[in-house]
């Protein structure tokens, strides 16, 4: 499978990715570069064969049912989590307007 | 006295420990080393206060006869992709620059509590998204090796854990953390003549790592010898309740049970693995680590890794995927870059945001994501390539039932100049074909120097094992180094 300049820019506005023109006209070779690369994979049979979800067996584990079991990851945190935001005001995330 | 910045992990923890010389000079050593290496580009940020702070209490613990810890006295480079409470953290981006975590990752908190102190951030490729660390936005890492034929080219230090192989290479640092997601560890490794170990998935935590692709990415150590190695993984392992993939093992005492002897033991030489049009310096290096380990008591099998080929190409699918996924939280909202042209909406300013932080690979690997798990394609695609992935691991497993690990070149070549594979993204793909299959299984494998090509440039040695037993793959390499004797360094020239 191929992709072609709509497509690229499909891709791109999915991935809330900005791209110019030119841009799009150098990623289309790129993709589609790659692509046919991993098309290889479907020479393989892979009848019966599940995918992968575990690489390494392990099991889900449940936390201890008790508030804040780390102090480190528990709640309380509202400063330290807006420490590293752009636009942070009244403790709160500042984003732009989104209702007209 | 040799210079305490040739000293690696473990004479200077027992340098330390016997008082042949103090942690603070350890650390006065490295830092003024990696003060005049800034023509390597291997740091991002340098903290020699914190590792002097980190050797003084070293060294006050020792004055008081306290114990000093796995790590007691060694000042380490940390990959800048590891949270550091209060130290910018840049994963190589200019996303993330001025990002100043309110926390520690799981891995650099064990490594600190170990007795090891912080020489700096280093640099690596942007999202750890490379193979030669061209990728970084605060520019490329420069090899300290150069080849033997006169010339001064710039060349690779391998990726993405390019500062890291720099830094240890060249003596700014006794050892560095490094984190392998297809390679990341062991290519850079191979490239700067020194060694690195990528543990099975799950043994070091994730919490605290920036995330490239989740059920590939796995810390590791990397130092100028096995046994350096082995200690510092030790202090870095261990079960994390924070990481839902953590392990929840014991972590083995690797040092304690390193052993070059291999009598009894089967080592599998893949067949798949000896390529049409293979460097010949490669091959030969791969003939004479088999040699090696023969000498050391293990018997040779040819084992079979039918898909190999298909590794890599399935590699670019899953890994991509799992970026894309991640790298979602990039958002300009949380931290992070913010970019808001006038009169911009919610929508426009994710797209700014991550148009303007994002460098081209990474923008290529995060577009390839999304398109192999958009709707009409995942399955062809991603579904297919997980399938793969689970004949890969298959393969593995039916050689471990032959074998007890495996041997093979880490990269098929020396190190490449800068600029010689950075406009073809599938030639620097190719770079991991080796590397990646045992990140695709979880499997712990590790590189080891074995001698230099025709080039005067270093090449390494594969060994991979099976899951759990980081302890057969550190032997097996162990019994490589008592043989290569691999003595050489890079001239110094910065």
């Amino acid at each position: 499978m191929s992709v072609d300049t709509a497509t690229v820019a499909k891709i791109a506005a999915l991935a809330r990715i900005k791209v110019s023109e030119a841009e799009l006209a150098a990623m289309v070779p790129e993709l589609n570069g790659i692509l046919a690369w991993v098309e290889q994979l479907g020479e393989v049979d892979v009848s019966g064969v599940e995918p992968m979800t575990a690489v390494i067996e392990n099991h889900l584990r449940l936390r201890a049912d008790v508030i804040d079991p780390d102090p480190l990851t528990g709640g309380g945190k509202r400063d330290a989590v807006l420490a590293n935001a752009p636009a942070a005001m009244d403790g709160f995330y500042g984003v732009p307007k989104v209702i007209e | 006295m040799t210079s305490l910045t040739d000293l690696g992990v473990a004479a200077i923890r027992d340098g330390v420990a016997a008082g042949t010389f103090t942690a603070v000079e350890v650390a006065e050593a490295f830092n003024a080393n990696v003060a005049a290496a800034s023509a390597l580009n291997a740091f991002i940020v340098t903290t020699p206060e914190l590792a002097l702070g980190a050797a003084k209490a070293t060294d006050t613990r020792r004055a008081k006869g306290e114990a000093l810890g796995l790590m007691g006295g060694v000042p380490i480079g940390m990959k800048d992709l590891f949270a550091t409470k209060g130290v910018q953290t840049t994963a190589a981006s200019h996303m993330l620059e001025g990002f100043v975590p309110e926390y520690e990752s799981t891995v650099s908190q064990k490594l600190w509590d170990a007795g090891a102190g912080m020489l700096g951030k280093l640099n690596l490729d942007q999202f750890a998204m490379g193979s030669s660390n061209e990728t970084s936005y605060f520019g490329n890492v420069i090899s300290p090796w150069r080849r033997g034929d006169g010339g001064n080219a710039a060349l690779a230090p391998g990726g993405s854990s390019g500062g890291s192989s720099t830094a240890v290479s060249a003596r700014l640092a006794p050892a560095a953390t490094g984190t392998d997601t297809g390679g990341s560890i062991r290519q850079p490794a191979a490239f700067t003549g020194i060694s690195g170990i990528k543990p099975t998935y799950g043994r070091c935590s994730r919490w605290g790592i920036v995330a490239f692709a989740s059920s590939l990415d796995q810390a590791g150590s990397m130092a100028r010898d096995v046994r350096d190695c082995a200690i510092m993984l030790e202090a870095m392992a261990g079960f994390d309740p924070k990481d839902a993939t953590s392990l929840d093992l014991a972590v083995p005492q690797w040092e304690a049970g390193l052993s070059g002897d291999l009598t009894g033991k089967k080592v599998g030489v893949p067949t798949e693995y000896r390529m049409d049009g293979m460097d010949p310096d490669v091959a030969a290096s791969w003939d004479q680590g088999i040699a090696w380990l023969r000498d050391a008591g293990a018997e040779i099998v040819e084992i079979s890794l039918p898909h190999t080929k298909y590794a890599l190409p399935a590699y670019y699918i899953i890994a991509p995927a799992e970026a894309s996924s991640n790298l979602a939280r990039y958002d300009g909202v949380r931290y992070g870059l913010r970019e808001l042209p006038d009169g911009a909406g919610l929508q426009d300013m994710y797209a700014a945001t991550r148009a303007a932080g994002f460098g081209a690979e990474v923008k290529r690997r995060i577009m390839i994501g999304t398109y192999v798990l958009s709707a009409g394609f995942y399955d062809a695609y991603y579904t297919q390539a997980q399938k793969v992935r689970t004949l890969i691991s298959r393969d593995f497993a039916q050689a471990f039932a032959l074998c007890d690990v495996i041997l093979a070149p880490t990269a098929p070549t020396a190190a490449f100049g800068l600029g010689e594979k950075s406009d073809d993204p599938l030639a620097m793909y190719l770079n991991d074909v080796f590397a990646v299959p045992a990140s695709l299984a979880g499997l712990p494998a590790m590189s080891v120097p074995a001698g230099l090509n025709r080039e005067g440039l270093p090449l390494g040695l594969q060994i991979i094992g099976r899951p759990f037993d980081e302890q057969g793959v550190l032997n097996a390499g162990l019994a490589i180094e008592q043989r290569a004797g691999f003595a050489a360094r890079p001239e110094k020239w910065w």
